[in-house]
């Protein structure tokens, strides 16, 4: 690409896109800068301050998510004053919450705890003294613990730029500021969809996936890509797993299109289904038209089933027998169900509920 | 999709999800994308927000309205006639892809005739849509670089909805919108895997990739694949199927994970119909109200429990994976299907998923290049018809896959069912956030249920103070077939004179209600209008 810069970061002289950010041309040096409130595709708002390093002949330490490279700039990511900055900001946040790791469900995935380690600091220097607000435990999808919460906005610019859904902003100001719906409700007052960008972009467990909550802590849990079972768009997303059980579902931004790590009430909140006592375990025959149900072993049931279609057939033709199809279930299945209607049953008597 | 088919030559979505966030002008027609393609909805506010201009036609008062540059209200069922409007205006005024039009389409000129009288004051009278709205979203279509269609249900589930999707081709073609990034005419498909089941020859004129049933060198060659005599007779639709199960001319239905007893209209001709069956097989995940019918229920495994590949609407291919064990002895689908073949006498012999779709690759010239090896990447658009080819992102870019583009000269018709003196309202039905189609799996879920644990009549404010219906209160809705009760909701999301309900829930089964009367060639029921009486219950 032309129009190169040239900057020097950390003592070495590389070369830039102009108005690339320090952080982006830090990560793509890899070099790490540490970030609470930078998130991608939203707006940086620059809030947090943690990202922050020295530039030469700058005022004061700025922040490399909002700062754009210049010619000739002169970046410094880990000096010690720096260093001094970040664990500032980190202990600040550490003490103004209830960042209790010994029941937070983000424990082992919490990026304040992976800060306060990185940044090697054993206790905060000031008291700890959350500010004592009440749970929003009024659903079932969606727990939020403000508490936990070190205002980095994350929720606030995922629910306005990625989802659009324009419920969560900033309320108050000062040591009274939160995050939250509008007149400061429950998520279940609110015009909230519960798609639940917040609780994926949220760095600490501010706002959790409530049905999650003790099913498993991170490194228990397996992950498994899919695609998933509601409407045509066909997002991505990881299932997590424990002990056979879907514990809760995410999406992942490394996986792309078509949702780029985004999902709906449905997709996220939706699995309740698979687990429901009301599954189908064992088939089942009626022998005769209006008798009950008997449970039957799979032999049986496609000894049954074979027996009559084969009748069916030779007596009336195989254009008697018709077969639906289906829209919910894989490619694999639909090719085999039409080509069982037409090579075993000898039918085209095949359709399924697209037009529906 | 039959109307694309005729118009382009596939009736796929020609464009890509991730395009509608990147064009200059959406228009959305019979769609409420918010709520039922969520992701696909928030791509559309996100390009607003970025400044793509949105054009809204929908009688409903949706939530894409509230970000839409022009909203187009029409009457329920009027959209050929909306659509005309737009191309008269576009003629008249010279703001057509004339260079497109002449080196691409064919059919122009009986097109150009056939809308002439649909001028806005004319269309006005129809659709009720103001004439000077009319011309101003004719001229922002028309100028737009490009420009992308959007339509789904609310599009196709009328008598003349094939005629309505070829409109919305016109109208793409005229300006120059197909075949090029961020534009076209893109159908929102309802269902996960509804393209694949179309793909994959769930359909009775059709084999896989959409080769005829009735073409004899197609036949030949699933003859020899198969090795099996095939019928060269095309099959029934649905709905024909449950009028020859009726007519007693169709004795076994084997049905694979639908719930016809709760999507179909005219439920209680339905059931009547599914009784009259000799042998009917469910497999499915729960006792359906179909599988309540039927003589043999087969428990199956759902996606999570299972290997396989969806193909979305906007046609990639991407893979399921099995993530936990299926319950007691549910078996996978297609371990099912095998199962009753073999013992049939016809051998199905697969060890996996994997193994079918190398099949389907085999026979599928569409899929040809896909595999599950270079699934494991991620999704690929068909058409892919190479190893190394990397799939297709739109199609018909500088050809149509017919050709030449076909201008489908079309006249309003109007819905089959309209109020009247003894039913008075509009009905139209459809689907809302926080639930999915017959809602057997999303009515089992707590967070859902909690969110909207019931069916609601949507009735205008106006029309509420007439019956005298207050918020929540139950109403009674009865229309030629028969009657549901359910509560009111009182909103202006539905115009005066129309009501809305969704067909999620057994309890008050609104295909109860709905008109049978079908598109004559795409066999769609006209769910979005028919005629109905509401009282206080």
């Amino acid at each position: 690409m032309e129009n190169k810069i040239k900057v020097t970061l950390d003592g070495k002289e590389v070369s830039a896109d102009p108005g690339q950010t320090i952080l982006e041309l830090a990560r793509d040096n890899g070099i790490f800068i540490p970030t609470l409130c930078h998130y991608q595709k939203t707006t940086n708002v620059g809030a947090c301050r943690v990202c922050v390093v020295e530039v030469e002949n700058a005022r004061s330490l700025v922040a490399a998510c909002c700062m754009p490279v210049t010619p000739n700039m002169v970046i410094r990511t880990a000096t010690k004053a720096v260093r001094n900055a970040q664990k500032m900001i980190i202990e600040l946040l550490w003490s103004s919450g209830d960042h209790n790791c010994l029941s937070c469900e983000q424990n082992g995935q919490c990026e304040l705890q992976n800060l306060v380690y990185w940044l090697k600091i054993d206790q905060p220097r000031f008291e700890i003294k959350a500010p004592g607000y009440a749970l929003d435990n009024s659903n079932t999808m969606i727990m939020r613990d403000l508490n936990k919460c070190i205002l980095c906005g994350r929720c606030v610019r995922a629910c306005n730029e990625i989802q659009v859904n324009e419920v969560l902003d900033f309320a108050s100001r000062s040591s009274k500021a939160k995050v939250g719906p509008a007149f400061d409700d429950d998520y279940i007052n609110s015009s909230c969809v519960f798609c639940g960008e917040c609780l994926q972009v949220c760095p600490t467990g501010a706002i959790t996936f409530k049905q999650a909550k003790f099913g498993g802590r991170p490194w228990e849990l397996n992950k498994v890509r899919t695609t998933c079972t509601y409407c045509g768009v066909g997002c991505q997303m990881d299932l997590y797993t424990k002990d056979n059980k879907i514990v809760k579902v995410m999406g992942n931004r490394e996986y792309g299109s078509p949702n780029q790590g985004s999902l709906c009430v449905k997709g996220r909140f939706g699995m309740d289904f698979v687990a429901h006592p009301d599954r189908l375990k064992t088939p089942m025959i009626r022998y005769k038209k209006n008798e009950d149900f008997k449970e039957a072993s799979w032999d049986e049931a496609f000894k049954f089933i074979a027996d009559k279609l084969s009748k069916i057939k030779k007596e009336n033709g195989a254009d008697c027998i018709a077969g639906l199809s289906s829209a919910r279930c894989t490619n694999e299945e639909n090719y085999l169900f039409q080509k069982f209607m037409r090579a075993a049953i000898g039918t085209n008597n095949v359709d399924h509920c697209a037009r529906l | 999709m039959a109307g694309l088919a005729a118009t382009f030559g596939s009736g796929a979505m020609t464009n890509s999800i991730d395009e509608i966030e990147f064009t200059d002008l959406i228009l959305a027609t019979g769609t409420n994308t918010t709520e039922n393609h969520p992701i696909i909805g928030m791509k559309v506010k996100r390009a607003v927000k970025k400044g793509t201009k949105l054009i809204v036609i929908d009688p409903r008062e949706i939530d894409l309205v509230k970000y839409a540059d022009i909203w187009l209200r029409q009457n329920p069922g009027t959209d050929v006639a909306v659509i005309n409007g737009l191309l008269n205006v576009i003629i008249a005024e010279g703001l057509y892809a004339k260079e497109y039009v002449k080196d691409r389409t064919e059919g122009f000129d009986a097109l150009k005739k056939a809308v002439e009288k649909y001028t806005p004051v004319y269309v006005e009278k129809i659709s009720g849509v103001p004439a000077e709205d009319l011309k101003k979203a004719a001229r922002m279509y028309a100028q737009a670089e490009r420009a992308s269609i959007l339509y789904a249900m609310g599009i196709t589930q009328h008598i003349s909805g094939t005629d309505n999707v070829k409109s919305m081709a016109n109208l793409s073609m005229l300006c120059g919108n197909v075949g090029i990034e961020g534009g076209g005419v893109n159908p929102l498909r309802g269902q996960n895997n509804v393209q694949g089941a179309c793909d994959m020859g769930g359909l009775p004129n059709v084999y896989p990739a959409y080769q005829q049933v009735a073409n004899e060198d197609a036949r030949k060659k699933f003859e020899a694949a198969w090795n099996a005599k095939l019928s060269p007779k095309p099959g029934l639709t649905i709905m024909e199927m449950m009028d020859a199960a009726g007519k007693g001319t169709i004795k076994a239905l084997y049905i694979m994970g639908e719930n016809p007893m709760l999507s179909d209209p005219d439920l209680h001709h339905v059931k009547e119909e599914l009784k009259k069956l000799d042998l009917m097989i469910v497999q499915d995940l729960f006792m359906t109200e179909t599988a309540q019918l039927a003589d043999v229920v087969l428990p199956v495994a759902s996606f999570a429990e299972k290997d396989g590949t969806f193909s979305n609407t906007e046609r990639r291919v991407q893979r399921v994976r099995k993530a936990v064990d299926a319950p007691g002895a549910a078996k996978a689908d297609w371990e099912v299907i095998c199962g009753i073949s073999n013992k049939m006498g016809y051998a199905m012999k697969y060890a996996s998923a994997k193994e079918i779709f190398e099949e389907v690759a085999k026979v599928t010239p569409s899929y040809a290049g896909i595999s599950y090896e270079r699934l494991e990447k991620g999704g690929i658009q068909w058409p892919c018809p190479t190893a190394e080819h990397q799939g297709t992102k739109f199609l018909h870019k500088d050809k149509f896959s017919r050709g030449l583009g076909l201008f489908t000269a079309i006249e309003y018709i109007a819905p089959n069912e309209l109020p009247d003196k003894q039913y008075p309202f509009l009905l139209s039905t459809g689907r809302v956030l926080y639930h999915y189609h017959t809602g057997t799996m999303t009515t089992r879920a707590e967070g859902l249920n909690e969110r909207c644990p019931e069916s609601l009549v949507e009735i205008n404010p106006a029309d509420a103070d007439k019956l005298k219906v207050s918020e929540g209160q139950k109403v009674k809705v009865t229309s030629r077939r028969g009657t549901v009760e359910a509560k009111a909701t009182i909103t202006k999301k539905s115009a005066p004179g129309s009501i809305f309900m969704n067909f999620h829930f057994a309890d008050a089964s609104v295909n109860l209600l709905t008109n049978p009367a079908l598109d004559p060639i795409g066999k769609i029921p006209e769910y979005k209008v028919c005629a109905v009486k509401v009282e206080a219950a």
